[in-house]
């Protein structure tokens, strides 16, 4: 498989075209904004905890390029369920597999769909555009003030 | 200048070494020159020679090697003067890029001219370096900014800016050429109007300097800012110029060494212009390079350059035509240089990372120009630019490389 088929895989354009949970919350327990100045990418994450912190509703809006769409689309569908501790246990695992060393293939253990995101280490420029969903995801589970920003 | 030669691409660009790689194991399609241009040979080869053999302090050595040295950097003053036609090399102040020029003039000239109730005109397409430092004036002094609107297609709504200046326009900072939309503006009639009312005009030339020649005087310009690293010099140098009784009018902008007369703890008297604005240790050996860049666009000659970018720019328009789903985004009659565009589906950066792999470097974002990407309502664009050591052939490969897009995105 060339680069490029490798970077924007067919769930990865699909995700991109029609993102799910895309929208708003009526009335969310969290919220966050997250920004990539460097490209404007620009997205909102609205989320519903139950007393476990656990995700039982998630939606995002905003505006991004394929990487960027796609990863908080697959991210949502992901979080959906889960508590905050194994989503931030599985933020630390897809941030290895898009930044560890592009000569070597990362590990998808534990990142089930998400590890389609495996090609982008080997484009350096657009590891922001698929983790700035999952420090917005952080920021909205840990209820930060600031917005998440990649830079 | 020599502009009877005629304009051979194939051989300039063997002045390039950039070009003798490639990238991604295919030739290099540079289209980034907006951003940063490309340097000669001789620029990098003159910077290293003279650090090698030639390098000392600046204006206060009283040995030989300071004292040539001295002379090679007031040569390169001489040279940027020439090159936009302004009368006194005096007139020519030495800064790090554009932005340091313009920054310049707003913080030494506009807090000593700016007030409550005064206005600085601006236009709508113009890069943060014209836009930033007039709001930081404005929050200190309770001036207002305004701001010309823009055309569908990119340029400015005719005999909007006639009409908004008035009593109150201190100042007028407009951009030549707009980096984001390639428009080229009037300068010399909107310069007029300014002046028919008594309000000078700082031009950010940034864009236009490296494609067609600037004539500070034929324009009448007041101040006229340049990056070096856009005109096929070195980053780190830029040029601000001011027509000579206005800078001579003008406080410090920073203080230290080099731009002073005297100094004692009760009192600093300043420099004569240029001196009063060059604080501290230039670039030396940048603006010695920037002064060989311009000494090769002389051997070249820029009408014969402007020629050039004309037939590539309306080449790579038709081109660009031929694929329905590109749409272009500045579409003055007058332009230069540039082709912002998008592609519905495709966000630029996904556009960019795939025209990379077809060795094309092309510039995707809002090319800090924020409120042009705000006024026609999408968040980036892909941007194209052109310089003279472009081909047709750079075209097809871009257009090919569209298509590769579309083939993820169409």
């Amino acid at each position: 498989m060339d680069d490029l088929r490798e970077l924007y895989q067919t769930v990865i354009l699909d995700h991109n075209k029609a993102p799910r949970n895309f929208g708003e919350l009526e009335d969310p327990d969290r919220q966050a904004d997250g920004h990539n100045p460097l490209c404007g990418d620009r997205l909102t994450l609205h989320l519903q905890l139950d007393e476990n912190d656990r995700v039982v509703d998630v939606k995002f809006s905003g505006q991004g390029c394929a990487i960027s769409t796609a990863s908080t689309s697959l991210m949502t569908e992901y979080a959906l369920g889960k508590t905050k501790d194994e989503i931030l246990a599985t933020k630390a695992l897809f941030h290895e597999l898009v930044t560890g060393n592009p000569n070597e293939e990362g590990s998808t253990d534990g990142l089930g769909k998400l590890a389609v995101f495996g090609g982008v280490r080997e484009f350096p420029a657009r590891v922001k555009c698929a983790t700035l969903a999952w420090h917005t995801m952080e920021a909205a589970l840990n209820n930060d003030e600031q917005p998440a920003t990649t830079e | 200048m020599s502009a009877d030669r005629p304009f051979d691409v194939r051989s300039v660009r063997r002045d390039f070494p950039i070009f003798e790689q490639t990238m991604r194991g295919k030739p290099l399609v540079f289209l980034d020159s907006a951003a940063s241009a490309q340097k000669p040979a001789a620029v990098a080869e003159r910077m290293a020679d003279f650090y090698k053999h030639e390098y000392a302090s600046i204006h206060r050595g009283v040995y030989q090697l300071s004292e040539a040295a001295t002379f090679e950097f007031e040569k390169a003053r001489g040279k940027i003067a020439r090159f936009i036609n302004a009368a006194n090399p005096h007139e020519i102040i030495i800064t790090r890029n554009a932005t340091e020029s313009i920054n310049l003039v707003a913080w030494s000239w506009g807090r000593k001219h700016l007030g409550t109730d005064d206005e600085i005109l601006i236009t709508g397409m113009e890069h943060h370096a014209n836009i930033v430092p007039w709001q930081m004036l404005c929050q200190e002094t309770g001036a207002e900014l305004r701001v010309v609107p823009l055309l569908e297609d990119g340029s400015l709504e005719p005999g909007a800016f006639e009409a908004m200046l008035n009593e109150r326009t201190r100042l007028a900072a407009l951009c030549h050429v707009s980096n984001a939309l390639g428009t080229v503006n009037p300068m010399r009639e909107m310069i007029a109007a300014a002046h028919a009312q008594g309000i000078p005009v700082l031009v950010d030339g940034a864009q236009a300097a490296p494609h067609m020649a600037v004539d500070v005087q034929d324009l009448d310009a007041d101040f006229y800012a340049i990056s070096a690293h856009k005109v096929f010099g070195p980053s780190g140098v830029g040029v601000l110029y001011g027509k000579l009784a206005l800078l001579e009018a003008m406080p410090p902008y920073q203080g230290g060494g080099s731009m002073i007369h005297t100094v004692s703890f009760e009192k600093t008297t300043y420099a004569e212009v240029p001196a009063r604005f060059e604080a501290g240790t230039p670039d030396i050996a940048g603006v010695i390079g920037f002064g060989e860049a311009l000494d090769y666009l002389e051997q070249i000659g820029m009408s014969a350059i402007e020629a050039w970018e004309k037939e590539l720019l309306d080449y790579a328009t038709d081109r660009l035509a031929e694929v329905p789903q590109v749409r272009l985004i500045g579409t003055a009659a007058n332009k230069a240089s540039v082709l912002s565009f998008i592609i519905e589906g495709a966000h630029p950066h996904d556009i960019g990372s795939i025209l990379d792999q077809e060795g094309i470097a092309i510039r995707a974002g809002h090319h800090c120009a924020q409120p042009v990407m705000e006024r026609f309502g999408i968040p980036a664009t892909a941007r194209a630019s052109l310089a003279f050591y472009n081909t047709k052939e750079d075209i097809d490969v871009l257009v090919r490389g569209i298509h590769r897009v579309l083939e993820f995105f169409g």
